[in-house]
């Protein structure tokens, strides 16, 4: 710890306040996109409560910290352990479920885990949960991201982590295969629900206060843009995504007024002409092709068609009928 | 000895009645076939003996074992793999990667031997992908391990659906219309295979549609129709059954095709 507290300092000396907080929350944010990434892009589950898991880490931290006194390690992976509890304990029935249905179901979880902090006399309601001690910094939420991205890139290359990638390519030939599917898809839904629970735990302890307001469904859309922006089942792509969609705000924010004032405009523009030039993610490698790629291969078809036919257009009428059947 | 015992096997859907009091067996080291015309509810055997769907009545014994009401993965274990009619590969994943996630019944490593690989991990996961070149190699795909299973070209796929059971280890094999699609020579070479299959020990139960393919090469066959056993016996004995002959002409004078 002494060490980490040395290099915060030097970090701090270093990187301005402004940009030292959004460099931590990136961190947490690169947190719950690689964990909701194994969900979703590697297990192929959709998982619309990724918040929710959130907002129990978080409390769990923030209520052993302030009510119980607890320091901030236990504190923080108490958090990501209560999380993985109601993972389990929802994953089980809800993963039985498929697509649409799954997605409705983890999208009513995180909305009942805040509605249920807001009604709770622990959590402080809807006055939330406040006078947690400011411990979580930058240089620990780095080892943070980095561990976490260690040890989901050691498993997604592994005999389990295969079982959840067949599970997303074919539900019924990876049962086929043996695979308990039900299984294994709780085992990454705890895993995800674990870091995402961690993250929440950082989360309080960095900005000390906490409300159900702060994990709502915008917050679990925004974290599967951030997965499907960088690529579902790419890990970097996650943490990519996740740096693109913190720092996007803040840059346009900052850059010409007009631009700041229409900020969120720009923001949903800016996704979805990513989205249109990289459909696969910033660092997808499916090998379909979006249609913009497509649009473009056939106009490049159409010019290549277009250029002889002109040459040879002696007989106008036959001209049309060609250029038709070249495409 | 009978590997397998099918006895009154009945599955029904709504008020459809798919399979209805199916009865045979598989001795050890045959080559068994299913055939029918379309809708005869052949897959549907396929898929109660594999623990997809679980049988209205009727019992299924594998190795003098009750397996009626086990889960696919139990199934599996046990000893049966499959390939699928419509190829059901894992697209994005790499050939060989396939092969070995057809083997996961068969490698021990858990979550955290997953995350943070011990030497015995590391040392399975070798092996596995070592054996999955094999297999590959038994198949004929060897030089295609490392491209992406959606990118070979159909033939190839089939191969590898069988590659990919095979790495389950099973004692018994279900090959669903192993030939459908293929071309002369892609089915003589996989009549090839199924023989050298029987060779390894392994017994093969197939569904095809091609009366000439299958009667080359099964020792034994069931004719399903509307799905209810309609004969039973060599293939010299269901080539000369009456019932099959109006069942095939019938049925097609019926679908139109």
């Amino acid at each position: 710890m002494p060490v980490l507290d040395l290099v915060n300092e030097a970090l701090r000396e270093w990187i301005n306040p402004y940009y030292y907080g959004i460099f931590l929350v990136m961190g947490i944010n690169m947190i719950l996109a690689m964990s909701l990434n194994l969900v979703t892009g590697f297990t192929g589950q959709l998982h619309l409560g990724h918040a929710g898991f959130m907002a129990i880490g978080a409390y769990t931290a923030g209520i052993l910290a302030t009510k119980g006194g607890a320091a901030f390690l236990p504190a923080v992976l108490a958090g990501g352990v209560a999380a993985a509890f109601f993972g389990f304990v929802v994953g089980l029935p809800t993963l039985r479920l498929r697509g649409d249905y799954l997605a409705i179901a983890t999208l009513g979880f995180g909305e009942i885990v805040r509605i249920a902090i807001l009604n709770l006399d622990i959590t402080g309601g809807a006055f939330g949960l406040r006078g947690i001690p400011r411990l979580t910094n930058l240089p620990i939420v780095i080892i943070a991201v980095l561990l976490t991205y260690v040890i989901l890139h050691s498993l997604i290359r592994s005999r389990v982590g295969r079982a959840f990638i067949a599970i997303r390519e074919d539900e019924v030939a990876a049962s086929a295969m043996g695979i308990e599917t039900t299984r294994m898809k709780v085992t990454a839904f705890v895993l995800a629900a674990f870091f995402a629970g961690v993250a929440g735990g950082l989360y309080a302890f960095w900005f000390r206060f906490i409300s159900p307001g702060s994990f709502g469904f915008l917050l679990s859309i925004e974290i599967l843009s951030m997965v499907v922006l960088g690529g579902l089942g790419n890990l970097l792509g996650s943490v990519l995504g996740a740096g693109f969609i913190t720092y996007l705000p803040e840059l346009l924010r900052t850059s010409v007024p007009a631009v700041a004032q229409h900020r969120m405009v720009f923001y949903g523009a800016l996704l979805v002409l990513a989205m249109i030039v990289r459909p696969n993610g910033l660092l997808g490698t499916s090998s379909e092709q979006g249609w913009l790629e497509m649009w473009l291969a056939r106009r490049k078809a159409k010019h290549a068609a277009r250029g002889p036919a002109r040459l040879e257009a002696a007989a106008p009428g036959q001209d049309g009928a060609d250029g038709r059947s070249g495409e | 000895m009978a590997l397998l015992e099918v006895s009154g096997l009945t599955i029904q859907f709504g008020g459809l009645r798919a399979v209805d009091d199916v009865t045979f067996h598989v001795d050890e080291g045959e080559i068994f076939a299913i055939i029918g015309p379309n809708g005869a509810g052949k897959t549907t055997v396929f898929n109660m003996l594999t623990g997809i769907y679980k049988p209205t009545a009727g019992e299924i014994k594998f190795q003098g074992r009750l397996i009626n009401n086990m889960k696919a993965y139990e199934v599996t274990r046990l000893g049966v793999a499959r390939t699928f009619q419509n190829i059901r590969l894992f697209g994005e994943m790499q050939v060989w990667e396939n092969v070995v996630v057809g083997a996961h019944t068969r490698l021990r490593s858990g979550l955290f031997a997953s995350v943070f690989k011990p030497p015995g991990t590391r040392r399975e996961e070798r092996a596995a992908r070592e054996k999955a070149y094999e297999h590959l190699a038994f198949v004929g795909l060897q030089g295609w391990e490392t491209q992406r299973a959606r990118n070979l070209p159909y033939g190839a796929q089939r191969r590898l659906e069988l590659a990919r059971a095979l790495a389950a280890e099973p004692k018994l094999i279900l090959l669903d219309e192993p030939a459908a699609g293929m071309n002369a020579q892609e089915t003589a070479e996989l009549l090839e295979l199924i023989r050298k299959l029987k060779e390894r020990g392994i017994t093969v139960i197939l569904i095809e549609h091609d009366m000439k393919l299958v009667m080359g090469i099964s020792e034994r066959i069931v004719v399903l129709d509307h799905g209810r056993k309609i004969a039973e016996g060599t293939p010299e004995e269901v080539r000369r059954n009456e019932a099959v002959i109006t069942a095939y002409l019938g049925a097609g004078a019926n679908v139109g095709h």
